[in-house]
């Protein structure tokens, strides 16, 4: 007989209006990493939080090692060896990893006094044994997230995690921070631990994971192993239909110039250098896709051309107007839109409920409102419209932005930025946390824009992402644009090797210096 | 959601009527009837139009400090400076009223803007701090507060009066008072402030909930980044949400200045309005109506408190204690909520 170190057992949980999770089923086997794969809003998190003690399920039953439990906090799941890390990390800034990783069970003298040398040792010792490469001393609002992910990941082990769950861990990593996080988890259950994987990325699953329990729609359609199957399989598994992986996508025809950035110099909180002299043009018609090592610059030109952040000189201009340094209202309506890398910190109030949040940036207008008073019934009749057009699942308009699964959240703001239908929209990591039947959906409707003869500017960590839907690639290397390429004259490879600042030529990827 | 507004109209009746309890079992343990102390209490109270006009009276600065924190707390700020606002809001509405001769259609509403201006700009300082500077406004309106309470004295006995206490009364082109409801409630103080205090609360429900500027306040309360990403203005923000509940917890000094006393006085300490108005606030879960209704309660309890000595011999130091027990329990709603749930999930 198979052995489970956890059995979830027709789990069903409500919310109001929707039934999130609705009789599913799933069996961790030991020394196994099992996927869990659904679309947004399928019910993954929930279900995860649920194992975790953060809600408690209507009906269903939770076995730990055959034994029934009742994981009513999530104390009681780190009593029972179950460890979370969110997707949303939860540490404090200004600590160290190591008081971060203590904070809640500080170990202490005979004396009452908190042994932190003894608590870094300890860490040190389970980052070395899992190959996490985690500095204990090093503070958290220094650290990468990728590091920050490790941290979160010691936390668990910490408390004496035999199962770990991963909500979503690769959205917010880099593909190189991606491969190393893979070999940490092959060396946890090399040492025996259990891990459940939520990702939208099938190629993960099938690479790393041993099997995969599909959800659609709230129930469990059942589970598979991954040596029997294959990307498409899974996919159509998921969405219930054939999926589309390739874009399909006519040539671009570019026309006049909407964006000209010149000699661009722009400085973070820490007054460094970060753009450093960048050019870059965007025509009308076309989607001009920037691939980059996260850290090179490209979340700081993002804020520079949107106005968030002050740019210390050179050029930019919309419409062979200038825009730089102007405040982001008047950015926007220039004829700018943004889709923000960082969802929770500026695409919306999570407070507000899903349909306030679609006219943050049209709320002061007809006929959204008149004389500075609101108008909610033509507010929510675009909500409504939006919610429709871009699939957005939510039990109302009423619901508050917080309470969206993370894919819907993404799909909110896409389609609002979108629907404004700015000359020039900034795509970033637009599809970070969409399923596979959201991110063809959203790739489309980006391709649709440029047709209209709007100009688009994609920053993505994904190279696959860009490669497909861009029709010019740049590639941007510590603060500047290196090189220019045609997505059909490319491919990953030599895509990485630019981004890592060597010099080639495109066209010639097989020299390097 | 609607459990939830369920749960913002129990919690403050519950907490209530637990830290009436509580106070009724600490008259029983101190040796006096609980039953003769509440009827005592509510006599004081509601007894007749006389304690009815009183209680009125009473509230009417509550409404105000009350939606002066309401106010800024719900766009994320904490005014513990009510209680200078007010100060100053009482001292303004006085000095207009002495030193204009005017109508009263120009006089009285002149005192009564004065008032809110004096408010405003008192808040309007923590508010530039905060925004320009990011100095925390707890901090800065404390000290607002101590400023205004010295100043004001020095005011009043070297600019108002002559080394006085307490200014001349204010004209009666400049007061709230009013013969009719006086006549009506047997010559209590009740004036006509209370129009204005609901008005008040109209004006905060309307412009939180109906208004592009409530939307805006509440956005920057909740989400800074996302608010300056959407274009809006977080330091405009953040000055005009303290300059609203500065304006309000001023109007609370113009009730005192121009409706109860008609006279400013030396003051030996703070008259506690602004600070009662944060638990005010608390108790009406920060809406118009909640602290409306709250406000009415703790006049209710203040005003009722003055006949339990005469009335069950209980001490009034008991009433204050019962106002800190439902405070408690009001701000421990979080160990209410919970046993609410349990017995939602045992009654299934
Ligand atoms: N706290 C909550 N209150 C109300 N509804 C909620 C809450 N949390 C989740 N939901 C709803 O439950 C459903 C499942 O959400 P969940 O977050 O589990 O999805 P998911 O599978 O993790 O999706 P994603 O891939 O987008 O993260 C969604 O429809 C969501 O709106
Ligand atoms: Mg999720």
């Amino acid at each position: 007989m198979v052995e489970y170190v956890i059995e979830m057992l027709n789990i069903r949980k409500e919310f109001p209006g929707i039934v999130a999770n609705d009789n599913i089923t799933v069996q961790l086997k030991k020394g196994e990493i099992h996927a869990l794969l659904g679309e947004n809003g399928a019910g993954k998190s929930t279900l995860m939080n649920v194992l975790f003690g953060l809600y408690q399920p209507e009906q269903g039953e939770i076995r730990v090692k055959g034994k029934k439990v009742n994981i009513t906090n999530p104390n009681i799941a780190n009593e029972l060896g179950i460890g979370m890390v969110h997707q949303h990390f939860m540490l404090v800034e200004p600590f160290t990893v190591t008081q971060n990783i203590v904070l809640g069970s500080e170990p202490t003298k005979k004396s009452g006094v908190i042994d932190i040398d003894r608590a870094r040792k300890n860490i040190k010792e389970i980052s070395d044994r899992y190959g996490l490469k985690v500095d204990p001393d090093a503070k958290i609002s220094d650290i990468s997230v990728g590091m920050q992910q490790r941290v979160e990941i010691l936390k668990t082990l910490y408390r004496g995690a035999e199962v770990l769950i991963f909500d979503e861990p690769t959205a917010v990593l880099t593909p190189q921070e991606i491969n190393e996080l893979m070999d940490i988890m092959r060396s946890l259950v090399k040492e025996g631990k259990s891990i459940i994987l939520i990702t939208h990325k099938l190629k993960e699953i099938m690479e790393v994971c041993d099997s995969c329990t599909v959800i659609r729609k709230g129930k469990g359609i059942g589970t598979v192993d991954t040596f029997n199957t294959n990307v498409n399989e899974l996919a159509s598994l998921m969405v219930g239909r054939e999926v589309n992986f390739n874009t399909v996508k006519t040539e671009s025809h570019p026309k006049e110039t909407v964006l000209k950035i010149e000699n661009l110099v722009v400085k973070d909180s820490r007054k460094v250098d970060l753009v450093k002299g960048l050019n870059l043009e965007i025509h009308a018609g076309e989607i001009v896709g920037i691939a980059g090592v996260d850290g090179n610059g490209q979340s700081e030109l993002i804020e520079a051309i949107t106005g968030l952040t002050k740019s210390v000189s050179g050029k930019i201009e919309l419409n062979n107007k200038n825009i730089m340094n102007k405040s982001p209202r008047k950015v926007t309506e220039s004829g700018i839109g943004h889709i923000p890398q960082d969802r929770h910190r500026f695409g919306l109030v999570l407070d507000y409920s899903i349909g306030e949040n679609m006219v943050l940036q049209t709320y002061y207008k007809k006929p959204y409102s008149k004389a500075k008073v609101l108008n909610y019934k033509e507010i929510l009749n675009k909500a409504e419209k939006l919610i429709q057009e871009y699939d957005v699942r939510t039990p109302s308009v009423h619901t508050p932005a917080r309470a969206l699964s993370g894919g819907n959240q993404q799909k909110a703001i896409i389609g609002r930025e979108v629907d404004r239908s700015p000359d020039l929209l900034i795509a970033a990591q637009p599809t970070r946390g969409l399923d596979v039947g959201a991110i063809e959906f959203i790739h489309k409707k980006l391709i649709e824009e440029r047709d209209k003869g709007k100009a688009i500017l994609l920053v993505s960590f994904e190279l696959d992402e860009i490669i497909n839907v861009s029709d010019r690639i740049a590639v941007m290397f510590d603060g500047k644009i290196v090189a220019e390429v045609k997505p059909e004259e490319t491919n990953e490879q030599e895509l990485g090797l630019l981004m890592a600042g060597s010099k080639v030529k495109a066209g010639e990827s097989n020299v390097t210096e | 959601m609607s459990q939830n507004k369920l749960f913002t109209v129990l919690v403050p009746i519950i907490s209530v009527f637990l830290g009436l309890l509580a106070g009724a079992i600490i008259m029983l343990v101190s040796g006096f009837n609980p039953i003769e102390g509440y009827t005592a209490l509510w006599n004081g109270a509601f007894g007749d139009s006389y304690t009815l006009g009183e209680t009125i009276r009473r509230s009417t600065p509550y409404i105000l400090t009350g939606l002066s924190i309401a106010f800024a707390f719900r766009t994320g700020l904490f005014n513990i400076g009510a209680e200078g606002q007010v100060i100053v809001g009482w001292l303004a509405a006085v000095w207009v009223g002495l030193a204009i001769d005017a109508p009263m259609y120009i006089h009285l509403p002149l005192a009564i803007i004065a008032a809110g201006i004096a408010g405003a700009l008192w808040a309007f300082i923590p508010g530039i701090l905060k925004a320009k500077l990011g100095v925390h406004e707890v901090i800065v309106t404390i000290m607002m507060n101590y400023i205004a309470l010295f100043v004001t004295n020095d005011i009043i006995r070297n600019v108002l009066t002559d080394r006085q206490t307490t200014t001349e009364a204010i004209p009666a082109s400049a007061s709230l008072a009013s013969d009719w409801l006086q006549s009506i409630t047997l010559y209590s103080r009740v004036h006509y402030g209370i129009l204005i205090a609901l008005f008040a609360a109209v004006i905060m429900w309307f412009i939180i909930q109906r208004t592009t500027i409530g939307y805006e306040l509440k956005s920057v309360g909740y989400n800074e980044h996302a608010s300056r990403y959407a274009g809006m203005n977080v330091s405009k923000n953040i000055v005009l949400s303290m300059v609203i509940a500065g304006t309000f917890a001023g109007l609370a000094g113009a009730m005192e200045g121009l409706g109860t006393y008609g006279t400013i006085s030396v003051m030996s300490g703070f008259p506690n309005m602004g600070f009662d108005g944060i638990a005010v606030a608390l108790l009406g879960a920060n809406t118009a109506l909640g602290v409306v209704l709250a406000a009415f309660l703790f006049g209710a309890l203040k005003e009722g408190a003055g006949e339990m000595p005469t009335g069950a011999g209980v001490p009034t130091e008991l009433v204050d204690i019962i106002i800190a027990l439902i405070i408690f329990f009001v701000a421990s709603s979080y160990i209410i909520r919970w046993i609410l749930l349990r017995f939602k999930k045992e009654g299934k």
